[in-house]
């Protein structure tokens, strides 16, 4: 059992845990992720390391309840213990000092862009980072990336805050603006991902994305997780989570991401009936841009 | 005994081991054969006609002392038959049920030549099954401790056995697992139907008993290298880390949606207890009516394609691209798949994958005929000029089998794999190419089987024990 020692909600949905897991936090390096199970009878789920400290032997994670288990952790508390962590897991990111180096992170993409902005920034990076969410409250982890980033643009799709419009709008204008971007690293909805692909493209900027196919062991023995890169299967969770953005088929990620999209419906009809017979319900109003957000930590 | 002749004990049948309905079972997961009552198995103890000198321990690949613990089956004796097996078997409950006998001990049974050969498997079985039933399983003396450290990767049959070993002659004993549950394949691949898992859960706690630490969660590379664990004071490490890397078969559309491979699917039904979603969390393709077509022919394709039946697949089928007689899985298993209404295709290739809205529909066949033998003695099939054609599925398996799983390799540089990704061991020491590593298993042999992994363990534990009294020879 793994003791969480903090809970708390950054946006509606987006919940960050402070998990004790001194070998995971002594070990993990940005990019990796863990893969835990909540509880006897719980699926296994990929989740990034958002964060660690060493000397109190723990490891932050920040998932946004989309799917049945995350909807279930998120109900999690201080003191309330996971049953299964296990990582870290992955390869790490590929960290070197390109010059400028843009870390876009979309919603909970934010969390997971984090650990590597932090670790750009380490290796002597000019790092700027474009933090997007719909609306001012679902844009997260804007003063830990203000203190490793020495650019912040945050960016709301509704104009509530920061740059009016997409994360990828805002990375075109940056580099319309003639300033030399040597290296994107860009984290959140396949659709996002895959838009900021389009967009560096043509400038022949190196960029990165992080995968989140739907994952079972988490170690190269199953296969689930496989995804198509440079046109070869590719195992994401042993051989990524993250690949050349502009080698990635998008589009079947995206189609695999919803091979269990029925199942869902019906684990999360079970769980909400449970639910009702203990407490009230909290209504919590989702966008179809949300429900698309990663489904890693929903599968 | 005495009172029987030698004649008469021959004109005995074989028994046959009581079993659910091919109708009944397909609707389940309980386990499809019953196990011998007393009564029965008495009646095929006697069946041994005692040789003199038997022939089937010869086809044991460790050596069970067969004829002897027969005997005492059929002396009623079975604490003390169960107590002659785990001389040489550690884990008799699990092998009596899944052991190829067809083509080991029971190939090399005398009363074979004749009549049927003594069901080994299933006495071994029955002897084990008491003995847990009745008494739990006993826990041998431990001998004085020594003071030495094993850590052992991995938890399938070699990593169990050896650790069984280990902790009788003194030493202390960690295995370190990547996933949350213990036993490796036995409890992630092969189905209840036909190993219940708490038959592997008792061996586990037996251990557990005597003294062996357990870490689930720790995928050693990466929690933990093999450097660092002997750095951190264990003074001999076995690598038995199976095989797990599924291999696909590389064609057009096989990253479609509903096409698993057979370790996907089955941990999914098995470790996560998928076929009791939603009440556990886990779902897995939903078989229901549908067409599920499973490529391969070894135990594995066999526990892929009779699980998918039981999720209620309207069709099934096993497609392999030989013929019958090359099967390689056990012969009780094609028997019980054919029971249950599984369609065996021979003879066919699947060249690609055709879907429809990112779903599989359909696989493009192509018929094969038997050429010459190949390395592994078995007539190599080729493809046919023109025979192509197309099979409407819904959901494709692939069990072709499986390759290394490359994380030790990418974390320990200094360890020593052939081209295959299998670990280079000294036969006759287990030794690796790394000073205080021995490894076994799947992660040695390949995908191997069960019996063959437990006698790697065992012999590991024994090298390891010499190893540990004198680490400089
Ligand atoms: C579906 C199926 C059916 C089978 N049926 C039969 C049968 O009927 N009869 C038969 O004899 N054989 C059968 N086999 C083969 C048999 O199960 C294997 O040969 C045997 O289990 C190999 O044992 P092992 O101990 O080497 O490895 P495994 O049983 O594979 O165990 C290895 C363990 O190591 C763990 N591990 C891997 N990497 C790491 C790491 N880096 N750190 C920590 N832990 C790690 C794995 O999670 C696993 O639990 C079957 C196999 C399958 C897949
Ligand atoms: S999650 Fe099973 S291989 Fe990647």
């Amino acid at each position: 059992m793994y003791k969480i020692r903090s809970a708390e909600f950054l946006a509606p949905n987006i919940k960050k845990f402070v998990i004790e897991a001194p070998k995971i936090a002594e070990k993990r390096k940005a990019g990796q992720f863990v893969i835990i199970r909540i509880k006897e009878g719980g699926e296994r789920v990929p989740l990034t390391i958002a964060d660690s400290d060493i000397s109190e032997g723990t490891i932050t994670i920040i998932a946004q309840g989309i799917g049945k288990t995350t909807k279930e952790l998120n109900t999690f508390q201080a003191g309330d213990s996971i049953q299964d962590v296990v990582g870290p897991l992955g390869k790490p990111s590929h960290i070197e000092n390109f010059g400028t180096a843009v870390s876009i992170g979309g919603g909970v993409g934010t969390a997971i862009a984090y650990p590597t902005a932090v670790a750009l920034k380490q290796a002597g990076n000019h790092t700027i980072s474009i933090i997007g969410g719909r609306s001012r409250e679902f844009v997260i982890l804007e003063d830990e990336m203000r203190k490793v980033c020495d650019e912040v643009y945050p960016t709301t799709d509704d104009g509530s805050y920061g740059y009016h419009g997409f994360v990828t709008q805002k990375l075109k204008e940056l580099i319309d603006s003639g300033r030399k971007i040597d290296f994107v690293l860009a984290i959140g909805p396949i659709p996002m991902m895959k838009a900021i692909a389009e967009t560096t493209r043509p400038y022949g900027i190196q960029t990165m994305v992080s995968l989140n196919p739907i994952m079972v062991d988490g170690t190269g023995m199953c296969g689930g997780c496989r995804a198509t890169v440079d046109n070869k299967t590719v195992f994401v969770c042993v051989d990524g989570p993250e690949f050349d953005a502009h080698k990635v088929d998008f589009a079947l990620l995206a189609q695999r991401n919803k091979s269990y999209l029925g199942d869902e419906k019906t684990a999360l009809e079970k769980q909400t009936l449970e639910q009702k017979s203990r407490e009230e319900e909290k209504k919590e109003h989702e966008c179809n841009y949300d429900k698309m957000f990663f489904s890693k930590i929903s599968s | 005994m005495e009172e029987i002749s030698k004649k008469d004990r021959m004109k005995i049948p074989r028994q046959k081991m009581p079993e659910q309905s091919g109708e009944k079972r397909v609707t389940n997961f309980d386990e499809v054969n019953l196990g011998f009552t007393e009564e029965l198995a008495k009646l095929e103890a006697l069946r041994c006609i005692q040789c003199p000198k038997p022939t089937c321990i010869e086809g044991c690949p460790v050596g069970v002392k067969i004829r002897d613990f027969i005997g005492l089956v059929a002396q009623g004796d079975y604490l003390a038959a169960a107590a002659k097996i785990k001389e040489d078997n550690a884990l008799p409950a699990v092998c009596g049920r899944v052991c190829p006998q067809e083509v080991q001990c029971e190939s090399q049974c005398i009363m074979g030549k004749k009549h049927e050969a003594v069901g080994i498997g299933r006495l071994e079985r029955f002897v084990a099954d008491f003995e847990r039933e009745n008494v739990g399983i006993r826990t041998p003396q431990v001998k004085a401790r020594t003071g030495k450290k094993v850590a052992i990767i991995g938890s399938g049959p070699a990593g169990l056995s050896c650790a069984g070993d280990l902790i009788k002659m003194g030493h202390e004993v960690t295995i370190f697992e990547a996933l949350h549950e213990l036993g490796g394949v036995l409890v992630y691949g092969i189905p209840q139907f036909r190993l219940p898992k708490e038959i592997v859960k008792a061996e586990v706690e037996a251990l557990q008993k005597l003294g062996v630490n357990f870490q689930t969660n720790a995928v050693i590379g990466f929690t933990d290298t093999i450097d660092e664990l002997l750095q951190n004071g264990y003074d001999a490490v076995f690598v038995a880390v199976g095989a797990g890397l599924p291999y696909f078969l590389n064609i057009p559309g096989e990253n479609l949606n509903g096409v698993y491979s057979s370790n996907e699917f089955l941990t999914r039904v098995n470790l996560m207890k998928a076929y009791k979603f939603p009440e556990y969390d886990t779902p897995v393709f939903n078989c229901s009516n549908k067409n599920v077509a499973v490529f391969g022919g070894g135990n594995t394709a066999m526990d892929a394609v009779r699980t998918a039946k039981r999720l209620g697949a309207k069709k099934a089928y096993i497609i392999y691209r030989r013929s019958e007689v090359e099967l390689p899985a056990r012969k009780e298993e094609v028997h019980h798949a054919k029971e249950e209404g599984v369609e065996f295709l021979f003879l066919e290739n699947p060249i690609e994958f055709i879907g429809q809205d990112g779903w599989i529909k359909q696989a493009r066949l192509q018929k094969m005929a038997l050429g010459e033998p190949d390395q592994s003695g078995r007539r190599k099939p080729v493809p046919v000029d023109g025979s192509e054609h197309l099979m409407d599925i819904d959901m494709a398996i692939i069990a072709i089998g499986n390759g290394s799983n490359p994380i030790l390799q990418k974390t320990t540089p200094d360890l020593n794999f052939n081209k295959r990704g299998n670990i280079v061991i000294e036969e006759s020491t287990m030794k690796t190419s790394k000073k205080g590593v021995f490894a076994g298993g799947d992660i040695v042999s390949g995908g191997a089987t069960v019996i063959l992994a437990m006698g790697a363990g065992r012999k590991a534990a024994s090298a390891i024990n010499d190893y540990l009294s004198n680490p400089e020879s």
